[in-house]
Formats: C-alpha cells, structure tokens, sequence
C-alpha cells in the first residue's frame, strides 16, 4: 500500500530532518511511528501525504507515486482547533471534502452524520467545534477522514492534545473503526480496511494500537528498528496493558527510542 | 426586559445630561451661532421631514439632499469593497507579489485622498464620476491592506487541511481563505464605511450641485447657522446609524468568531 524508499529530506535552512528513510505498510496495517523529538516523523509524515517534496527518495501510495496530495489519502492532524474549520458547522466540516467525491448535497450530508454516528457523536451535527471539548473536536477530525473513505489514514500525534482517560477512549475508537467491522462501515473497499500511519511519542500508545511499531533515530531520522506487535484483538485497555508481552514490547520500545 | 432598560440608561445618560445641558447653556446665552437642540431639531423638520406620511415624511428637498449623498457613499464603498478585497486576496495569497507590491500599497495608502479631490475635478469633472472617485481610491486600502494581511495569516493548518481533503482553488477559497480572513476583511469595510462618509461630504463641500455637503455650502451662503448645525447633526447621525447596521451584519457574519475566540481565552 505505501512503499518509502531512500527518504530523505533536507529544509532550506539546511536541517536534515530524516535521511534514508525505508518503509513498507502492507493494505491493513496500522504501523505506528515512534522517536525521540525532533526525529523528524512528521516530515516524513508530510511528505507521505504530499504536502512536502521530499529532497530525496521515492513513496509511492496504492503502486502510485506521490506527487501532490493522493486522492485517497486523508489526515488527521494533532492541532484539531487549528484543522478543524471554526466556521463551518460540525456537520460541514465532515461534509466538505466529500465535494472531491462528486457528491450530491444531500448525499454528502447523509455520510456526514454516519460518520458522525460512527465516532460517536450524533446530535453534534448542527454545532460549532469550539463548542465541543477536545476530546469531541478530536473525533469530528477522525469522522472527516472516515467520511472520506480514505486507503491510507495518516495520523500525526493525533490523540496528544487530550487528556488520558480521553486520550485511552480515542484510541479504543481508532481501533474500532479501522477494518469497517462496525455498522455503517466500508464494505465497498474492496477487503482489507484502512491503512494507517499513526506518528506518536507515546510508547504505550504506539505498541497498543498498532500491528508493527516503527522507531525512528534522533535527527537526522532513519529507521531505528522495527517491532512486529503480537497481541490479541480485540485489545483492551486493562487486559492488554496488563499483559507479559505488552510490558515487553514497551520496554523494548523504549529502550530503542532512547539508545541512539 | 427591566436589564435591557437599565443598560440602555447605563450607557446613554451621559449623552442625555449633555444634550439637557447645552439645551439650557444655548437658551440662555442666545446666540446665534449656537442654537438649542430643539430648534436645531425644528430646522430638521422644517429642512427635511416636512413632506407627507405616504413618503415617510420626506420632504422634496430632503430626496435631493439624501440620495445623491447615500447613493455615492455606498456605491464607493462597495466599489472599493469589492476590488479591494479581491486584489487583497490576490495579493495576499502571492508572496511575490506581495513583497513588489507592498511598498507601492504603503505610498497609495500614504495619498491623504482630499489631495486627490482638484486632481478627479480636472480629470472626471463635477459629478457623481468625481464624486465615486474620490470614495472608491481613498476607502480602498483599508479594505484592500486587511484582506492581505488576513489572508497571509490563514493557519497553515487549515491550510494543509484544505490541500489534504482536496479542495483546491475557487473551493479554497471560498470555504477556507475567504471565511479565515473573514474577521480582517470586516475590520477593514467597518473603518472603510467611516473614510467613505467622511470622503462623501469633503467632495460635496468642495464642489458639487447636490447632496448633504453642498446644503451646508448653501446654509453657509444663506448665513443660516441652525442650517448648519441641522447638517452636523444629521451627518452624525448617519454615520452612527451605518455603522450601526454594518455591525449588526458583522455580528452575524462572524458570529463564529466570536464564539469561537471566547471558547479559546
């Protein structure tokens, strides 16, 4: 599904943010990004997504090249009151991309509240974000990058604006709309669900929700190593936390995010 | 009901007192440069609302007074509004642009536009062309200058967002630049809409058969000082009573930001 090979990116001012950067996520997977600060993960996520020429190296999305934004690629950015548009109404702002689809008014609105639904939230539909807490505004980005049926899901510290109780609903929410097994889901996709990226620097966070941890090196970021996470679905956050492999994996984690 | 009643007294006493005040000071010097409110208010009538019910008690003259006035003054200003804001967005979304063109902006905005007024008389003559001319050139770079800057300061984010989920061009623009630039696009047509009226009544006083400005002409030929003050009073009133309306539009137009603004603090 996503192919990174060679990557690397250098800003005018000289900073070399990552460098030589090789990545594969198979259609599926949900493979989170872990590092040091500064490592350079959201260039690489912004390259990702099209929103940067990378200096060096190919991506490739769904066997494409990445030249400007992937049609089908969606984001959901850490700074919601920032993304998120203040004037439009929740239910708009869910809708608004869905213009790209070539979508009938009424159309769009009608995968807007599903998707709403989805995360959890009906009955926000007709206020404003502001009015909503963080954790709510959170799930209307996630929702907007859900209505848009996306193949590839990236997600840039999504959950590290909130607090934890939120922050461990967020994630449980993550990983019950990835796949579609939930009703008003993806059937349509062709099999397989969402690929997501997921950049964190929340270790626990990067080995609970995902299928494969990736750790990145202190600047200039290359790829440190990689974790295959083997623990069962679904996964919870008492029981899963709790387990042998768990506590392993973090710890292994943790110690390859902070040896250089 | 009772709250609404108090704010109104909390905030207009003092105007009340004043005008209690010069009504007394006036009757009992008696002189005729500074007439007491009432009869600036009776040559009001007398000028201007002395016509019948059916016309809103307009009277002939007040037509000829008003229109001309209104007319240039919100035609300038919505002149100046819309080329000002879309050469504001042009502008504003080109850095290269906005890097050549910001020290040509900074001299035109520096053009104290009265100076301007013997140049439009040479060049459109005297008249409504004059007249819109003289509105549009000095109202427009406050609208134009606040556009620029506001749609400079778009969050990047929103931006990339934009980008993102696909909305390009005339898209963007109308659902993200236009409405994020939206509370500084406001802020420059409120201080425009002063500028305009202010511009309206220069060019009315300098040359011109019609309109508010030229009665004060005449008031003065005719040595008429409630005539005068009438003038005075009712430009005031005027401006209070436009910007009253321009807010109440802005109040809904941005009532997002509002909200939004007090959520955020």
């Amino acid at each position: 599904m996503l192919e990174i090979a060679g990557l690397g990116h250098r800003y005018a001012d000289g900073h070399q943010a990552v460098e030589g950067v090789e990545l594969h996520v198979a259609r599926g997977e949900l493979v989170s990004i872990v590092g040091p600060s500064g490592c350079g993960k959201s260039t690489l996520l912004r390259c990702v997504a099209g929103l940067q020429r990378p200096s060096e190296g190919r991506i490739a999305v769904g066997g494409r090249p990445v030249d400007g934004v992937p049609d089908d690629l969606a984001v959901v950015f850490q700074d919601y009151t920032r993304s998120l548009f203040p004037w439009l109404t929740v239910r708009d702002n869910v809708a608004l991309p869905l213009r790209r689809r070539g979508l009938a008014r009424a159309e769009r609105r009608a995968q807007a509240l599903a998707a709403l639904a989805q995360v959890g939230l009906d009955g926000t539909a007709g206020k404003y974000p502001w009015q909503l807490s963080g954790g709510m505004q959170q799930r209307v980005a996630l929702a907007r990058a859900l209505a848009y049926r996306p193949a590839l899901l990236l997600m840039d510290e999504p959950f590290g604006s909130v607090d934890a109780q939120t922050r461990e609903d967020l994630e449980d929410l993550l990983l019950s709309v990835r796949g579609g097994t939930d009703p008003g889901g993806r059937a349509d996709d062709g099999g397989g669900g969402m690929t997501i990226l997921l950049v964190t620097h929340d270790i626990d966070e990067s080995v609970y929700v995902g299928d494969r941890v990736v750790v990145l090196t202190g600047a200039p970021g290359r790829v440190h190593s990689e974790l295959r996470v083997e623990l069962p679905a679904p996964r919870d956050q008492i029981v899963t936390r709790g387990l042998p492999e768990f506590v392993k994996l973090r710890a292994e984690v943790g110690r390859a995010v902070r040896r250089p | 009901m009772k709250r609404v009643g108090l704010g109104f007294l909390a905030r207009f006493w003092l105007l009340v007192l004043l005008v209690v005040a010069w009504e007394l000071a006036a009757r009992r010097a008696g002189d005729l440069y500074f007439p007491p409110p009432t009869r600036i208010v009776s040559t009001m009538r007398e000028l201007w609302w002395s016509g019948r019910p059916s016309r809103l008690w307009l009277s002939e003259r007040a037509v000829d007074d008003f229109v001309p006035s209104l007319s240039h003054l919100l035609l300038g200003w919505a002149l100046a509004g819309i080329v000002g804001i879309a050469v504001g967005v042009g502008i504003g979304l080109s850095r290269i642009a906005y890097l050549v063109l910001d020290p040509v902006l900074q001299f035109g905005r520096a053009v104290p536009p009265p100076t301007l007024i013997p140049f439009f008389m040479v060049a459109f003559g005297l008249g409504t062309s004059m007249q819109l001319a003289v509105i549009v050139f000095g109202v427009v770079w406050p609208v134009l200058l606040n556009t620029a800057e506001g749609v400079r300061a778009v969050e990047p984010v929103q931006l990339d967002s934009a980008r993102v989920f696909g909305l390009g061009g005339f898209a963007r623009l109308w659902y993200v630049v236009l409405p994020a630039a939206g509370p500084r696009i406001f802020a420059g047509l409120r201080v425009a809409l002063g500028f305009a009226l202010i511009l309206m009544v220069i060019a009315e006083l300098m040359g011109s058969g019609d309109g508010i400005g030229s009665r004060l002409n005449a008031a003065e030929r005719e040595f008429r000082p409630d005539q005068l003050w009438a003038g005075i009073v009712l430009l005031g009133a005027v401006g209070c009573v436009l910007n009253g309306l321009f807010l109440l539009v802005e109040r809904k137009a941005l009532a997002w930001h509002r909200g939004a603004r007090r959520t955020i603090t």
